[in-house]
């Protein structure tokens, strides 16, 4: 059996281990050590959750702290990326994009393009993403769709310590910038996960629980509470299948569409706000593509259009859970079984 | 005198923890003799049936359909002789109240594999059961120790048995120098050194079979009996559009048309099997090791070695599926061996006809 | 005049000015006709800065650019012809048509790109600063920013962190005066751009951009002082832009006959040649050959770049990434 480790160790031992194979590899980020010119340790923190933890001492020089210029570090490291480094560069938490949007959205992902395919970029980006710590509006957003929006981006959101592995593998060795999508309530999460390296290719959603009646697509840490509503529904005689898209750019939209062909029922569950998002997106690729194998309405279960609330009271009402997942299968269930 | 049989949910492969009822293939009341299939039982990874290990009269279904249980969770009480509902219900009420899910205690996880460097590379194995000539389970192309799941707790009854992954595959290390037989049968003898082992019964699946047959013929001393299933190395053909194919895919539905050529019963071939082959192919060094094993078996549909001269060296016993679309079972046909062709069966045989396949190997290992 | 060159930097220097006036003034001419898609934002005037400064760099130094891009690009040695395809948008221009005037790059020439985002370049060149840093190299990075970059919190950003990591990268801001319609003596609120070297802890100086000899010296000093691994560095070079914010600006906003005047006492090249001739380090035959040979180059890359075949439709939905299955 392999062993298991968390998500958080997961990915920093993507990191040891890319960083070991390939000396171009390096870490930039707001306190990824921690400590820089400071009387007391170094490596002091190992990023604000720990993540980067311990690289430091095992790469000299290869991990640095960047002062609270979220542009200045994150466009250092898409300079970087054009000089034939890749460069790992930790936006702590995703909501930060406001202040770098700049160097990603009109930098990193044009610059092939409007380069003429001449420039390569292999940046990735290493972010924080997610509701659930009480974090209130500025430190819990699931944008997700912001980036899968930018065509030049790929977008990364693992949603176990497998593919976190995987996936960051394979977003240090690609060579178009990456937006790495880290769901924080996951850091914990234990999961077995091989020694070696290994990547998760990009484009290919990944089939948690095979079903016929009705098709949950979703990703991050939603494909959880996705598998335990399909749990709950089984227990019902509803037999869902589960799809985790990993990455949402590029999409695997032949999965997505193969499976509601054979299911004839889509569900989509998305952390993110409901307005110009994943869910709305998917809902409508299957409309335009798979129409005639719908049996029944398309359902989204997302955040509502609001900020992240800060009470847990509000909170919890404002993430998507099992019993919301369950209800809206059951109403598709219901809704095509009437117009049966 | 009557004996009152619990029949409890069993531990296919190392990381099963549960299964879930599938349906009762026998019901109340019947007679039941060892070797038959009780009920079907589910896990993430794969669908089988449990089959009784003593006979008995099946007299209590306790687990149900859809009933998902921890490993060693009782599912039926068999009765071979008289015992009335008082005494099946204190035998039910007695587990219930002992069993502990092993999943529950870490120190109930049971035996482990082993890892170690073994003649210059890591390699894994995994041992169950004690005494006698200890017997060495050699995978095929692309598989691991766990291809011998449904057989290696039952073949330990009697004896030492070794399953390891040969280099390239499993959890042994990926990197081949050559990624020729001698190599693979190399390994296989270093481990044997390793363990101290001077003689042994192999026994080898498809590609594991050619490095059995491989390895007496480098070492025939080492050899106390060859039992070869679905063997590369007995005749001409192989399936050169499979190997192509399962070297080539590089996800689910890519994998899925090769893999479903190793198995008659198709709902063996369940998705998290293969999603495990995904993550196995996947690791660094995989690519490389199974292109260099395939170069090495095969050159388009026809085989490059021809190991049946070493057949008489030793006791040797050749199994195989009819069905089988990958090497066909007409190889097991003027061996100068004992050969049993299981009809209805694919090239997992040992996977899809355990039970058959246990009984002939430990009745051919018992006789040599 | 102290900084001594060889009369073969001196024709080379005196040739790049010249191209640059060149491509500008014919683009002045051709983009009133109507020929060239969208924005072009033209160089004219403050050629001195771009040759001055590029003359201390080789291929593995970069340099990143701003939307006012063309005379930074023809300096660091980005092909003439290829700049006049992609300006007319034709599939042959160095960026294959995709880009045009405002994102003209070629990183083989360590050419990161003129940039339509203003001060977008500064982080950016912190970054292949950084990078020539983790490879142990001593190449240099530069970045080309107006006065009204200087007010942008990407510039701050960029030159605290090239600071505080000692990186080797040269920050020019360009202060033509104006960020398109507004004047620069309004919104840089210090007197010099150059003092605000003080406050990200590295040294700053104002020199007069018409004089190509000025820029020369102190960005000679400036990439010394970064090659030798001394940390980074801010050069405010006083310049006028001869033509609008873009063209089609009617430029309204300036004094009647400022640039007029300006053209006629101050102008880099009438500088150059003058001063160049009197010392008798160049002959006005030398420097009329090369106008020659300049007009000619010009004049060839408009007619190609005309007849040049646009992009075609499958061009579209190419080189958005590397692989994208």
């Amino acid at each position: 059996m392999a062993r298991k480790i968390s998500y958080q160790q997961a990915i920093n031992e993507a990191l040891a281990q890319e960083m070991r194979r390939d000396s171009t590899v390096f870490i930039i980020g707001e306190d990824v050590a921690g400590g820089a010119g400071a009387p007391g340790e170094q490596d002091a923190w190992g990023g604000v959750l720990g993540v980067t933890k311990g690289l430091y001492h095992q790469f000299p020089g290869r991990v640095l702290d960047a002062p609270l210029s979220e542009i200045g570090y994150v466009g250092a490291a898409v300079g970087a990326a054009t000089q034939g480094l890749r460069p790992v560069c930790e936006l702590m938490f995703v909501d930060f994009a406001g202040c770098c949007l700049d160097q990603i959205l009109n930098q990193a992902a044009k610059f092939r393009y409007m380069f003429g395919g001449k420039a390569v970029t292999p940046l990735v980006m290493r972010t924080m993403v997610g509701a659930g710590l009480r974090a209130a509006a500025q430190h819990s957003q699931m944008l997700t769709s912001l980036w899968t929006h930018i065509p030049g981006l790929k977008v990364v959101c693992p949603s176990s310590p497998y593919d976190a592995k995987g996936l960051l593998i394979q977003a240090i060795r690609d060579n178009d910038p990456v937006i790495f999508c880290e769901h924080k309530l996951l850091y914990s999460m234990q999961g077995e996960v091989p020694e070696e390296l290994y990547t998760v290719p990009f484009g290919e959603a990944n089939y948690l629980r095979d079903g016929d009646d009705i098709t949950l697509v979703t990703y991050g840490r939603m494909v959880h509470l996705a598998m335990e509503a399909a749990n709950n529904l089984a227990r019902q005689g509803i037999d869902c299948e589960v799809l985790d898209l990993r990455t949402t750019s590029p999409l695997d939209e032949d999965s997505i569409l193969e499976s509601v062909e054979k299911t004839g029922r889509l569900v989509v569950i998305d952390e993110a706000n409901p307005r110009c998002s994943l869910a709305t997106d998917i809902s409508a690729l299957v409309a335009q593509k798979a129409f005639a194998a719908l049996k029944g309405p398309i359902e989204m279960v997302t955040a509502p259009h609001t900020p992240v609330p800060f009470s847990d009271a509000l909170e919890d009402l404002y993430i998507p859970d099992a019993a919301k997942i369950e209800a809206a299968v059951r109403k598709v269930m219901d809704a095509s079984r009437s117009a049966a | 005198m009557s004996q009152i049989h619990t029949l409890t949910m069993p531990k296919w492969g190392l990381s099963m923890t549960e299964g879930r009822v599938d349906a009762w293939l026998k019901q109340e009341g019947e007679q039941i003799n060892k070797g038959d299939e009780v009920l079907d039982v589910e896990t993430d990874k794969i669908s089988s049936s449990v089959e009784a290990p003593f006979s008995g009269v099946l007299r209590r279904q306790v687990a149900q359909p859809d009933e998902t249980l921890a490993v060693g969770a009782l599912l039926a009480v068999l009765v071979d002789g008289e015992a009335d509902e008082a005494e099946i219900d204190a035998v039910v009420e007695r587990f219930q109240a002992e069993f502990v899910a092993s999943a529950a205690s870490e120190q109930a996880q049971g035996p482990a594999p082993q890892k170690a460097e073994v003649g210059g590379r890591l390699l894994r194995w995994f041992e169950l059961g004690e005494g006698g000539t200890p017997l060495v389970l050699v995978h095929g192309f692309g598989g691991d120790l766990n291809n011998w799941l449904f057989n290696h707790p039952a073949l330990a009854a009697e004896r030492r048995v070794i399953a390891l992954d040969l280099p390239g595959h499993g959890e042994s290390a990926k990197t081949l120098e050559h990624g020729d037989l001698d190599e693979l049968s190399g390994a296989v003898l270093a481990l044997l050194d390793h363990l101290d082992i001077t003689r042994a019964h192999l026994a080898g699946h498809s590609m594991g079979g050619a490095v059995c047959l491989n390895l007496a013929r480098l070492a025939p001393q080492r050899v106390a009996s060859l039992s070869l299933i679905a063997s590369v190395g007995l005749g001409r053909e192989i399936n050169g559009d499979y190997l192509r194919g399962f070297v080539e895919a590089a996800n689910r539905n890519g994998l899925k048309p090769a893999m479903s050529q190793l198995f008659a019963d198709q709902g063996m071939v369940t998705r998290q099997m293969l999603e495990d082959m995904l993550k196995f192919k996947r690791l660094e060094g995989v690519d490389a090791a199974l292109r260099l094993l395939a170069a090495a078996i095969a050159d388009g549909d026809q085989q490059r070695h021809d190991l049946r001269g070493v057949i008489a060296q030793q006791p040797t016993l050749v199994l195989w599926g009819s069905e089988d679309a990958i090497i066909p079972a007409s190889h097991a046909q003027g061996v100068e061996a004992e050969a049993v062709v299981l009809p209805g069966v694919g090239h997992m045989v040992q996977m899809e006809a355990a039970e058959q396949i246990n009984q002939l190997l430990q009745d051919f290992v018992r006789k040599h | 005049m102290s900084t001594q060159l060889s009369s073969e930097q001196l024709l080379h220097a005196y040739e790049v000015m010249r191209t640059i006036r060149a491509f500008e003034e014919r683009l002045h001419v051709e983009f009133a006709t109507g020929e060239i898609p969208g924005f072009v934002h033209l160089y004219a005037g403050e050629e001195a800065s771009a040759a001055g400064v590029m003359a201390h760099l080789r291929d593995s130094d970069c340099i990143a650019s701003n939307h006012r891009g063309h005379g930074h690009c023809i300096a660091k040695g980005v092909d003439v012809y290829g700049m006049m395809a992609e300006i007319y948008g034709k599939k042959t221009g160095v960026c294959g048509g995709k880009g045009g005037s405002m994102h003209i790059a070629d990183l083989s020439k360590g050419m990161l790109g003129a940039n339509g985002i203003v001060g977008a370049g500064a982080p950016l060149v912190a970054g292949s600063a950084l990078a020539a840093k983790l490879k142990g190299r001593d190449d240099v990075s530069v970045v080309f920013f107006g006065d009204g970059a200087s007010n942008e919190g990407a510039v701050f950003e960029a030159m605290n962190m090239a600071s505080v990591m000692n990186l080797a990268c040269i920050f020019v801001a360009e202060n033509n005066g104006y960020a398109e319609a507004t004047a620069s003596k309004w919104s840089v609120a210090c007197d010099h751009i150059a003092d605000r070297a003080a406050g990200f802890g590295m040294p700053g100086v104002t020199i007069d951009g018409y004089d190509f000899f000025a820029v020369h010296e102190a960005a000679g000093a400036a990439v010394e002082r970064a090659r030798s691994g001394q940390g980074p560095s801010l050069i405010e070079v006083k310049l006028t832009r001869y033509y609008g914010h873009f063209e089609g600006d009617a430029q309204t906003y300036r004094a009647p006959d400022e640039v007029k005047n300006l053209r006629e006492t101050r102008d880099c090249l009438l500088q150059f040649r003058n001063k160049t001739t009197r010392a008798g380090l160049l002959s006005a035959a030398q420097l009329d050959a090369i106008d020659g040979r300049v007009d000619g180059l010009i004049e060839d890359a408009v007619r190609r770049a005309k007849a040049d075949p646009k992009p075609q439709p499958a061009d579209l939905l190419s080189d958005v990434y590397v692989s994208y299955p």
